[in-house]
């Protein structure tokens, strides 16, 4: 989900890029050198995974993963999601230079909000598990349309009824992120735990 | 999967030092993003086109990646016109189409259009290891130029790793439908990924320790250091300044239709 350029206000692309910067910076400050290895293969893998169109009825989407690439990373997804846009920007030319910003607060808030609400819940029982892990998936994305929309509002306050439209537009992409970090997550619960938050042998 | 068709060639912007390049990149690109006069934006999107010319780019290529854009594009011009609010336009029925909605929708077309070819003009041609040295010496933190190169080095590995389970779900009958089957295949897919990402991490961090990394990758060949660069960097300041002075109003100025 990122808006593309020529769209957003200064002021707006500013303030996206000093949270992004913040967020970036505290990401990095919790990421020794010993996990970048980690952090960027995981971000490659969330690359490509988001590269992958998942049917939805008649069309197709491709999903976000943000809520489970917070759950595994915590703060430093922000650089890796910075990064991934990047990269985004430099193969594909989706986004650019000058949404960097915003965009990586866009996705990378809602992990790291996702990460302080349920990452101590994966661990409990099943159904509390999947509970809080579908709605780490429905969230993020809900809560990256809703930055979305802020985004183009505080830009425009007549883009409301475009918001409205991206938003409920996306309420299926939700509900699919949510069965599927759901799934995701107990799927890595029995195969390799330790990748989880709150992990203990 | 991913391809680079822009990143090897040998025209004159491919030659330029990639710290200039993407200096003038984003600062034309920043430029261009806040522009609120048609000339300076139609100005920029020339500058754009010739730019591009110059970096000899493939022009197939090219509308494919601007194509991307255009679906978006589109989207704004169906919405945008007819929700925004303004004086009218036309009229047909119920559905007003707003003098202010179309302005700003040509707007957002021109400007993205700009900045998408500059970018690819002067930045999707250098190599992603070349972009992350020239990152660093325009002093972004180490520790993520690091993050990136690491990212970049493994899309096509697990790009592979992905391929190959794929192939395997469709060899066993999967085929992608809306049910709750497919999407917890799916599911177990992106979490093998993860599980392998995880596992290959550790093995490249054991191995990048062993060989006594020390958080820094060397590079053999430097930045030529040539007088074209100067020139590039005295044109592309004069374009700038020259879009700042459309923009205010004080060359070639023209009036809002």
């Amino acid at each position: 989900m990122h808006i593309s350029e020529g769209v957003l206000s200064g002021q707006v692309l500013v303030a996206g890029g000093v949270l992004a910067a913040a967020g970036t910076a505290i990401g990095l400050k919790k990421m020794d050198y010993e996990r970048v290895a980690e952090v960027g293969i995981l971000a490659s893998a969330f690359f490509v995974a988001s590269l992958i169109n998942v049917r939805i009825g008649v069309s197709s989407a491709h999903l976000i993963l943000n809520g489970i690439l917070g759950l595994l990373l915590g703060w430093a997804a922000f650089p890796a999601i910075f990064v991934a846009l990047i990269l985004q920007a430099v193969l594909f030319q989706f986004g650019g230079i000058t949404v960097l910003g915003v965009n990586t607060v866009i996705m990378a808030l809602p992990s790291v909000i996702c990460y302080y609400l349920f990452s101590n819940i994966i661990f409990k029982s099943n159904s509390l598990a999947i509970t809080a892990a579908f709605l780490g998936g429905f969230l993020s994305v809900l809560f990256s349309g809703l930055l979305l929309g802020v985004a183009l509002i505080f830009t425009e306050e007549s883009f409301f009824e475009m918001v409205l439209l991206i938003v409920g537009a996306n309420f299926p992409v939700m509900v699919i992120e949510g069965i599927v970090t759901a799934f995701c997550v107990m799927f890595l619960r029995k195969v390799r735990p330790e990748m989880l938050p709150g992990y203990v042998k | 999967m991913i391809n680079e068709p822009f990143a090897s060639g040998n025209s004159i912007v491919h030659r330029l030092d990639p710290r200039f390049r993407t200096f003038f990149a984003v600062l034309l690109s920043i430029e261009v993003a806040l522009l609120k006069d048609f000339s300076a934006m139609g100005f920029a999107l020339l500058v754009a086109f010739f730019l591009a010319a110059s970096a000899r780019l493939n022009i197939r290529e090219v509308m494919k990646r601007l194509s991307s854009i255009f679906g978006f594009l589109l989207l704004l011009w169906i919405v945008i016109p007819l929700t925004y609010e303004g004086t009218p336009a036309w009229q047909a029925g119920w559905l007003t189409w707003t003098r202010e909605g179309i302005h700003l929708s040509a707007q957002i077309s021109l400007k993205s259009t700009a900045i998408l070819m500059i970018f690819m003009a002067l930045v999707a041609t250098m190599t992603l290891s070349t972009l992350g040295r020239a990152l660093k010496r325009l002093s972004m933190p180490g520790k993520l130029v690091h993050l990136l190169l690491m990212t970049y080095r493994y899309i096509f590995v697990i790009g592979q790793e992905y391929q190959r389970l794929y192939t395997a779900m469709r060899i066993r009958g999967f085929r992608p439908s809306t049910s709750l089957h497919s999407y917890k295949t799916y599911a177990y897919l992106f979490g093998m990924l993860f599980v392998r990402a995880s596992k290959r991490a550790e093995r490249v961090n054991q191995a990048m320790i062993l060989r006594g990394f020390n958080g820094r990758f060397y590079s053999l060949d430097d930045f030529q250091p040539s007088y074209k660069n100067w020139i590039f960097a005295g044109t592309m300041m004069m374009i700038f300044t020259g879009i700042l002075l459309m923009e205010n109003g004080l060359l070639w100025p023209m009036k809002p239709f």
